[in-house]
């Protein structure tokens, strides 16, 4: 068994940046995501606004080199994944067992969605290319295809909770022994199926969202891909430069309370957090930061900020949510989310909380409001919560 | 550390579920598209829940609950599934709503029930179970997936009673786009003479199996599951034949130590090509069993072939229909299982007798 799994390259693409220093720089002039819908066909465009990734699909193909006829997933993942590879900057890789491990909601479902007008009027129709990388699984083997990682790769999808649980199994993959290398991480574009979904829920704020605010009316929908590259101790052995952080604890626990919606006492979201909390051997004190899940849904914000109490209580830490700035980019976000909460450690940064106003009257605290600099922050929490009650949490920690 | 399969439980095309006999009367289908038999779910399921209940959840669902009723375990340590499809009838019902009606007024159920963790997560919600829940959807090794997560979790003492399954499910959709991207035979046949012609095409099926799997030694568990191994576009059948050799040194074993062989054939020439060749070569005096004409072609079939290795070793027989050569021995110890899915994915799974 490996001992410890380190952080070495990061990667991401969202609506605030198309790389990992975009979206820095994005946080420091708090500059937000949203707005109206651009690249998306859909009877909901100036009606609702989302967090798109600002490149059309053509665009992003020129930045990878590949078709941009291939799902939109798959080219925010690529982007993500290989400016995570490169960050890493491992000198030999292919003297590694190197791992992917990917995740994501709906696959290749933009494609399937074009698919689907010409197949739902007549069954012979439709084009099969269009529907052939409808499987979740078929977006990471096209990227894993293209970065050249034969040795093991699988994707996980637990809904909103997908990346950060693909990035604590990449680590066990680790710690096991079974690989050296694996980047991990999540991807999903924005769909006309999520956002009808979403829709349907009614769940989605018609403004700017609010996390954790007392007023807010739920979230806005995003996109985008988020990796990090895991590598063994022998691995970082090898490498010149820095590595970021470790990855210290991570749990998985299921709320087990309804098919959607979030227990009132946070039964799934604390439990997650306790125990990676436990997996890490800190106290709730030694958290310098946590970056919540803060949809800006009532029930969300509710859950996770009861469950933040029960944990934390009387000591809170700074905390934000991070998708006043990206929205909620689903199976992308623990791996979106990941990468932040690396670069808090980094470079001693805390994110604002956008838009925020009103305090919840349920808790006594609130989350942070400006960018904070000059910050000592050894260990960040990342909650990342789903439908189906998935619920993980991921501790990184200084080294 | 052993891993013992303590339990398992089997929704196929054939009488696999609640049933005491090893697939002694096959089930003939002359179709190609192959459904599973449906238990009674109101045995398992609130009879309200079960009305909004797609088939993947029923099926999946039901085989949890039957794979803990018969490991006598009330409350598993982790709950982890394997499914390449997940809901496909819920995320085409939603599909076609937001085509036919325009993206205005849509139901909500399809899409929160589209998820591919709905089983999980519903077995979990069943059974108030807060453990551990994970769900893969990586194509023709989603199941296999799950099983080494099982396996790293028990490895690291993290739980104990992980409940495991692979599910899938065929709807009038899915059968209609793969038989028109070629996966399926064009004419019907019957899948009890699936191998006896050989043409292009193979049939679709679908399924739920579970296991619980435990590092507890027990005079009632199943079988070892003594090792899975997953690998990605082998360049040739030496490759393969490489891997295999490998895979058995592993676990300090020769071909010769094999009882029996199941493979993953399915009536396609292609698809079966590389069996045909090991069947001259590494399986050259091996005893060789198939499996897919019982329960069809899926992503997650592997599920069905660790089910049936798991029993025959428990019952000490291999069932008449499953043979294709030569059984040596009747009562296998250990069983090599050899599946791959449209030749990229290729897995690899070792089961023996306790």
């Amino acid at each position: 068994m490996n001992l410890e799994v380190y952080i070495a390259g990061l990667g991401a693409i969202t609506a605030i940046g198309n790389n990992v220093a975009q979206c820095l720089s994005a946080f420091k002039n708090e500059q937000a995501g949203m707005a109206d819908i651009t690249y998306l066909e859909t009877v909901h465009r100036n009606k609702i606004p989302v967090a798109e990734v600002k490149l059309s699909n053509k665009e992003l193909a020129a930045m990878t080199g590949v078709s941009s006829e291939i799902s939109r997933t798959t080219l925010l993942s690529l982007i993500a994944a290989r400016e995570a590879l490169s960050d890493a900057a491992i000198a030999d890789l292919s003297s590694f067992r190197t791992g992917f491990v990917s995740a994501n909601t709906v696959g290749g479902m933009d494609k399937s969605e074009d698919f689907f007008i010409d197949f739902v009027a007549d069954n012979s129709k439709g084009k099969l290319r269009n529907v052939f990388g409808h499987e979740c699984g078929s977006v990471t083997e096209a990227v894993a295809d293209q970065l050249g990682i034969k040795d093991y790769m699988t994707t996980i999808s637990t809904a909103c909770s997908s990346s950060a649980n693909a990035i604590f199994y990449g680590a066990r993959l680790i710690k096991n022994d079974i690989l050296d290398v694996v980047i991990a991480g999540g991807t999903d574009a924005l769909t006309k199926f999520t956002l009808n979904g979403f829709n349907t829920l009614m769940i989605l704020d018609k403004d700017y969202c609010k996390p954790f605010d007392e007023n807010r009316q739920g979230l806005n929908l995003g996109e985008g891909a988020g990796y990090v590259v895991l590598v063994s101790e022998k691995v970082a052995r090898t490498l010149k430069k820095p590595l970021y952080c470790k990855l210290g604890g991570y749990n998985n626990s299921n709320d087990a309370y309804h098919q959607t919606a979030s227990s009132p006492d946070g039964t799934g979201s604390y439990l997650a957090m306790k125990r990676a909390l436990e997996k890490s051997g800190l106290k709730p004190s030694d958290i310098d930061y946590i970056n919540l899940h803060g949809t800006g849904t009532s029930n969300n914000d509710s859950a996770e900020g009861t469950a933040v109490k029960r944990l934390f209580n009387p000591h809170y830490p700074p905390m934000s949510s991070t998708k006043s700035f990206t929205g909620h980019t689903l199976g992308a976000s623990g791996g979106i989310e990941a990468v932040f909460s690396v670069l808090a450690i980094r470079h001693g940064i805390i994110y604002p909380n956008l838009r925020f106003e009103t305090q919840m009257q349920e808790f006594p605290f609130a989350p942070e409001k400006r960018f904070l600099t000059g910050q000592t922050i050894d260990h960040v929490m990342s909650n990342s919560f789903g439908f189906g009650g998935n619920c993980t949490s991921l501790i990184f920690s200084r080294i | 550390m052993k891993i013992y399969i303590r339990s398992s439980a089997c929704i196929s095309p054939q009488k696999t579920f609640g049933n005491s006999n090893l697939l002694t009367e096959a089930v003939e289908y002359t179709k190609i598209r192959l459904r599973a038999i449906d238990p009674d779910y109101t045995a398992f399921i609130d009879p309200k829940l079960i009305r909004r209940m797609s088939h993947i959840i029923k099926m999946g669902v039901a085989a949890a609950q039957e794979c803990l009723n018969r490991g006598n375990i009330e409350m598993p340590g982790a709950i982890i599934t394997g499914t390449a499809y997940g809901c496909l009838e819920d995320t085409a019902s939603f599909l076609t709503r937001i085509i036919e009606l325009h993206e205005e007024l849509l139901p909500p159920t399809a899409f929160i029930q589209s998820t591919h963790n709905t089983v999980a997560a519903q077995i979990a919600l069943m059974l108030k179970c807060h453990q551990y829940n994970n769900t893969f959807v990586h194509k023709g090794i989603s199941f296999e997936s799950a099983l080494l997560d099982a396996i790293m979790l028990l490895k690291e003492n993290e739980a104990d009673n992980i409940l495991v399954g692979g599910t899938d499910e065929i709807t009038d959709a899915s059968f209609t786009i793969l038989s028109r991207l070629g996966l399926y035979k064009r004419w019907p046949v019957s899948n009890l003479s699936l191998f006896t012609t050989s043409s292009k095409g193979t049939i679709g099926g679908e399924g739920a199996v579970f296991f619980l799997l435990t590092d507890k030694p027990s005079a009632d568990n199943l079988a070892e599951l003594s090792g899975v191994k997953a690998f990605y576009k082998p360049n040739d059948a030496a490759e393969i034949e490489q891997k295999i050799i490998s895979f058995l040194a592993m676990h300090a074993l020769q071909i010769d130590d094999i009882d029996l062989v199941i493979t993953g054939k399915n009536g396609d020439l292609k698809n079966d090509e590389i069996y045909r060749q090991l069947s001259l070569s590494l399986f050259n005096n091996t005893a060789l069993a198939n499996y897919k004409h019982l329960c069809g072609e899926y992503p997650t079939s592997a599920a069905f072939a660790l089910w049936l290795a798991s029993n025959m070793i428990k019952k000490e027989e291999v069932p008449l229909v499953v043979i294709e050569r030569s059984v040596k021995n009747a009562n296998p110890k250990k069983v090599l299982i050899y599946n791959h899915y449209l030749n990229k994915y290729h897995s690899l799974m070792l089961v023996s007798a306790c």
